[in-house]
């Protein structure tokens, strides 16, 4: 073989020219040889469309559309062609005044030139465009419609969790995780639209169509054979259950709070309520900006979505949390009692407790159902300052953090929409900032009834409900069950089941026992129902605001976790009414409401449970200031008639 | 050494120096066309940094800054310290592993302030330094397989680190290596077996198994037909032949299928369905069709500088960085192309001439590193523009938007032409 004989510097360069060679000769190909692509980018003998292609749409857990498209139209003009036409009737038909006319069309040719086509009214109300179908021969060839799809909300529930799209900001544009996007085009801005962007936007097209010399299309260039068809977006199924969903944010209408509910076999989310809440069609169409500064300037907060990103003491909710853990280190056992007589004096400053009947904490299950203070006081300073960890300030405190992260709190769990909140549960750094290294078990014994400075989001609690009724173990929270034609990982991480620390059987029946007491002969008795057993706490977290400088007591924030059937559950939930007083009054009935209607549809047509349910329909618990400001319910509305 | 200090500039390879600036500048060039509007306020945006074409200016000025310092440095400091570099480089991509940051789906990429910058980038030219630093080495013996498999450890080691940041395109220049690796004593067989191993893999793509094995047979049997009086002498040449073809029938019936169902990514796969006409995903064929329509339409002589169509509209995607090629294919037509080509031919060829006059083995393997480098980004970049290879991500050298991968040609270049103004000292 000659070319072996050569130097190697020759075989080298000699690569380099073949190579070169090949692409020479194909460039030749591409732009001398072949006439076609010079004719494709020649605008005036070939058309280039665009096609947008449909984002895709959200299922709920019953394959019924939550999230889809409508198509509505624009009108759009090229100034040129305008010609001999009836301005005045079209004017009536638009219900603008001729002046308002003229300053569009010299907007348009500002904006675009007079021989190209520019947007003259976006978006159409139906009613216009009816007329405007109607007589469009009389205002052509200057006017013309064009379709453009907005999306639509065909239960107007669930805002905050299905997100909205807008129009890209020129800061994202010079962003380069946008640079597939360009100026004018839609993307998801929160919610679960955000979160699978990549899958619901699709992929769009282009077409290349003829033209004849009149500026005419004639059909397809080539065949078609350089057309790109539009991708449409891929649906996303999830485990949301729209009725639940619906029912939910009913029942919390004139109230701030929130609903979380979960499918503890899989961690799906069924519900997802933040009250009050909107009719998401209102972010739609041409009114979305004017409706997104309305909604963001309420005195209501409807945008902030208190499940994920509002957190609150947990308050007694948390006791079961400090059981578990004194169980766990063996501190307690489920027999262990404690001598309540109304207060907790073990730090010197008594911590009071509902009840002082002896024997009200006789054991866990006992001091579980009736929500002994001193109880949870006690336990979790035997946990913080047991024997084998050195002490509170040594590993204490930490190995007692270490639990709670492993329950889910202090950190972002992972749900998938955005802007989640960590909350809070403080370690050992945190006090030995505070308090300067001296501190003990006593500084922070409020912990032990979920107060003080340990926060936690609805979501967190649901999630711990998870933990408990699986008995030690969670799948993360999440909306999307499947992609349809999945191609992507972004569901892995919902697929597997995380163990939190090996905590053992038994304790966890201790407490699933004293949660179903809460609800058979405790604090938690409204939220009862006929023929489903249930495990259960009511929580009441103390609430103060900063009133004139001065830190004030406020109305408390009711709460309730509960999961049921207890033996093999199938939804786990939280809901938290702010400022309602204690959790029993509106927590626990609309806890039991939800579960209710979850599990058999429909809420019974039992004197006492739908007493119950008119009860919580009309309880309105916005402070009156705050709703005498508030324009939501106004603004709610106007969608409802809107919708056909 | 007695180097009589009187001109700053003694002993530049000016030719070079040359056909470097004139990549950078077509670059800017094209970039600002890619990007220019018509009614943009320039000077605005080079000031604000706003627009990737200032961006870019900025980060060439960081390249003359950074290419002064290496003129200004002692040429040994570059022998000596290149394990250490090496070193330092597979520690970065390491740290990326860890704490980088996913831009467009690639996990390789480190934030420091406001800038992003990628690391994989770099380190080519530590590993350049370090393949020269051993090939030079007194104790290597390139004849010996062990010397051969370390010098391929030391070009594939970064190789498979970037494959799991997950950016597959980057990691495939690393190969350039085997070229210079070729040109130190690497036998020329190796190159045939690498060729028939891609017109293996491309045949097991394209063709029916069934009628590849036929083939296969067939030739086989032509063979010991018409070398039966060498086998009768030598018995092992039977042995040989019926091994080459049963490793090839199996590859082609099982690896290549077992790496397309279980090695390659989902995307990966469909790219390379795509570039050989298999499957007609639009979504996969996007890029590649609007970019081959860009540089089709520029026709023979192009539409001129700043007039083309397609790379104006947003049309093809991507433009300032790995399809930067599309405008200079619309704007400057086939004749631009040919003569764009013939400066990059030009600078490897000047080079390899620079390669072949050194009396040091560093040099002359570092200089043959840089052009393989510069080669295959070039080959593979401008192959997958037109069509002719799947769409890998990696730049056009010295051209594409991209400060990591400008400021890193720029250093690998000026690290060449101090070594060989320095080419009478023998370095090692």
């Amino acid at each position: 073989m000659s070319v072996f004989n050569q130097p190697r510097r020759r075989v080298i360069q000699l690569i380099i020219l073949g190579m070169m060679s090949i692409i020479i000769v194909r460039l030749f190909f591409l732009q001398v040889v072949e006439k076609k692509y010079a004719k494709l980018a020649d605008a005036n003998a070939v058309l280039r469309k665009v096609v947008y292609p449909s984002r895709g749409i959200i299922y709920d857990r019953k394959g019924r559309a939550i999230l889809s498209n409508d198509v509505l139209y624009d009108l759009v003009v090229t100034p040129r062609s305008v010609k001999n036409i009836d301005t005045a009737y079209l004017c009536t038909i638009l219900k603008i005044d001729k002046e308002e006319f003229k300053k569009k069309i010299a907007d348009c040719i500002k904006k675009n030139g007079p021989v190209r086509q520019s947007v003259f009214q976006s978006l159409l109300p139906a009613e216009i465009y009816g007329q405007l179908q109607e007589s469009m021969y009389l205002f052509q060839p200057g006017f013309e419609l064009i379709p453009r799809q907005i999306r639509s909300y065909p239960y107007g529930a669930g805002a905050n969790i299905l997100g909205y799209i807008a129009e890209i900001s020129p800061a994202m544009l010079k962003d380069s995780n946008y640079v597939s996007y360009n100026s004018g085009d839609y993307l998801g801005f929160t919610g679960l639209e955000k979160t699978y962007e990549s899958v619901l936007m699709g992929q769009r097209g282009i077409q290349y169509l003829v033209k004849d010399n009149l500026n005419r299309p004639q059909g397809p260039y080539e065949n078609g054979e350089f057309d790109s068809a539009a991708v449409a977006g891929k649906n996303l199924r999830l485990t949301l259950d729209i009725e639940l969903q619906a029912f939910g944010e009913k029942l919390m209408h004139g109230k701030i709070g929130s609903i979380v509910a979960i499918d503890p076999s899989d961690g799906g989310i069924l519900a997802m309520v933040s009250g009050p809440s909107f009719d998401p069609n209102l972010l739609t169409g041409s009114f979305r900006s004017a409706n997104f500064n309305r909604l963001y300037q309420d005195t209501t907060l409807p945008l902030f979505n208190r499940a994920i990103q509002a957190q609150y003491p947990p308050g007694s909710t948390f006791k079961p949390m400090i059981a578990l853990v004194g169980l766990d280190e063996g501190v307690i056992t489920p027999s262990t009692g404690y001598p309540c007589t109304g207060a907790y004096y073990g730090c010197g400053r008594p911590i009071k407790c509902e009840h002082h009947d002896a024997g009200h904490a006789s054991n866990l299950r006992n001091a579980l159902s009736h929500s002994c203070n001193s109880y949870f006081s006690h336990t979790y300073r035997l946990s913080v300052d047991a024997a084998k960890w050195g002490g509170i300030r040594v590993g204490g405190m930490q190995k007692w953090a270490d639990y709670m992260n492993n329950f889910g709190f202090g950190h972002k769990i992972g749900v998938d929409i955005p802007s989640e909140r960590p909350g809070r549960i403080p370690d050992k750094k945190y006090y030995d900032a505070k308090y300067k290294g001296s501190w003990n078990s006593c500084t922070n014994v409020f912990l032990g009834i979920g107060q003080g400075e340990v926060e936690t989001t609805p979501l967190q609690m649901a999630n711990a409900m998870c933990i408990v009724s699986n008995r030690g173990s969670f799948f993360i929270p999440h909306f999307v069950k499947s992609i349809d034609n999945d191609d992507t990982h972004l569901l892995d991480k919902y697929k597997e089941r995380h163990v939190v620390a090996h905590i053992s059987d038994t304790a966890y029946s201790a407490v699933i026992h004293g949660m179903q007491d809460v609800i058979e002969s405790g604090t938690g008795r409204v939220a009862q129902i006929d023929g489903i057993t249930m495990g259960g706490k009511t929580g009441t977290a103390e609430n103060y605001a900063i009133v004139d400088g001065k830190r004030t007591k406020m109305p408390n924030h009711a709460q309730f976790v509960a999961f049921a059937p207890a033996e093999n559950p199938k939804i786990a939930i939280c809901v938290i009414v702010e400022r309602s007083g204690f959790g029993a009054r509106y927590a626990a009935p609309i806890a039991s409401l939800m579960i209710e209607k979850y599990l058999r549809d429909s809420i019974s047509s039992n004197p006492r449970r739908q007493g119950l349910l008119k009860t919580v329909l009309e309880t309105v618990t916005i402070p009156e200031a705050m709703r005498a400001k508030s324009k939501l319910d106004s603004l709610n509305s106007t969608v409802i008639k809107k919708r056909p | 050494m007695n180097r009589p200090q009187t001109k700053l500039t003694q002993g530049i390879d000016w030719p070079i120096v040359g056909l470097y600036l004139a990549l950078v500048i077509i670059g800017l060039m094209s970039i600002f066309a890619a990007e220019y509007r018509g009614d943009d306020n320039i000077w605005q945006n080079i000031i604000h940094l706003s627009k990737n074409y200032s961006r870019q200016l900025m980060w060439f000025g960081i390249s003359i800054v950074v290419a002064s310092v290496i003129w200004l440095t002692d040429s040994k400091f570059f022998t000596a310290t290149a394990n250490l570099v090496y070193a330092f480089g597979i520690l970065l991509l390491l740290l990326v592993l860890g704490i980088g940051k996913d831009v467009k789906g690639s996990h390789s990429w480190l934030v420091l302030g406001g800038f992003q910058f990628q690391p994989a980038e770099l380190t080519k030219l530590c590993t350049n330094l370090a393949l020269a630093k051993y090939l030079s080495s007194q104790e290597t013996d390139f004849n010996k397989l062990r010397s051969r498999l370390i010098a391929a450890a030391i070009a594939l080691v970064p190789a498979g680190i970037i494959i799991l940041q997950s950016e597959t395109g980057l990691a495939l220049v690393y190969f350039s290596f085997f070229l210079v690796m070729y040109r130190e004593g690497l036998p020329g067989v190796l190159l045939v077996i690498a060729f028939s191993g891609i017109v293996l893999v491309l045949s097991a793509l394209l063709v029916d198994k069934m009628i590849l094995f036929i083939i296969f047979s067939v030739i086989t049997a032509l063979v010991i037909y018409f070398s039966r009086r060498e086998i009768k002498r030598k018995r092992s040449r039977l042995l040989v032949i019926l091994g080459i073809y049963a490793f090839c029938s199996l590859f082609v019936m099982f690896i290549v299928p077992f790496a397309f169902t279980k090695v390659l990514k989902d995307y990966q796969v469909r790219r390379i369905e795509v570039m050989l006409g298999k499957e007609n995903d639009p979504k996969a064929t996007y890029n590649t069709r609007q970019s081959m329509i860009a540089i089709g339409s520029g026709g023979f002589w192009g539409k001129g500088y700043l007039k083309g169509t397609q790379t104006r509209f947003d049309f093809v995607p991507e433009q300032s960085t790995d399809f930067i090629f599309c405008t200079i294919g619309e704007d400057f037509g086939f004749v631009g192309s040919v003569l764009f080509i013939a400066i990059y031919v030009a600078l490897l060829f000047r080079v390899i001439h620079v390669a072949e006059r050194q009396r040091s083995t560093f040099t002359r393997v570092y200089a043959y590193g840089v052009a393989s480098i510069i080669f295959f980004h070039l080959a593979i970049n401008i192959s997958m523009t037109i069509g002719l290879a799947p769409v890998i991500g990696i730049p056009l050298p010295l051209v594409s938007y991209g400060g990591s991968s400008l400021l890193a040609f720029t250093m690998l270049i000026f690290i060449m032409l101090r070594l060989d103004a320095d080419r009478q000292m023998v370095l090692r």
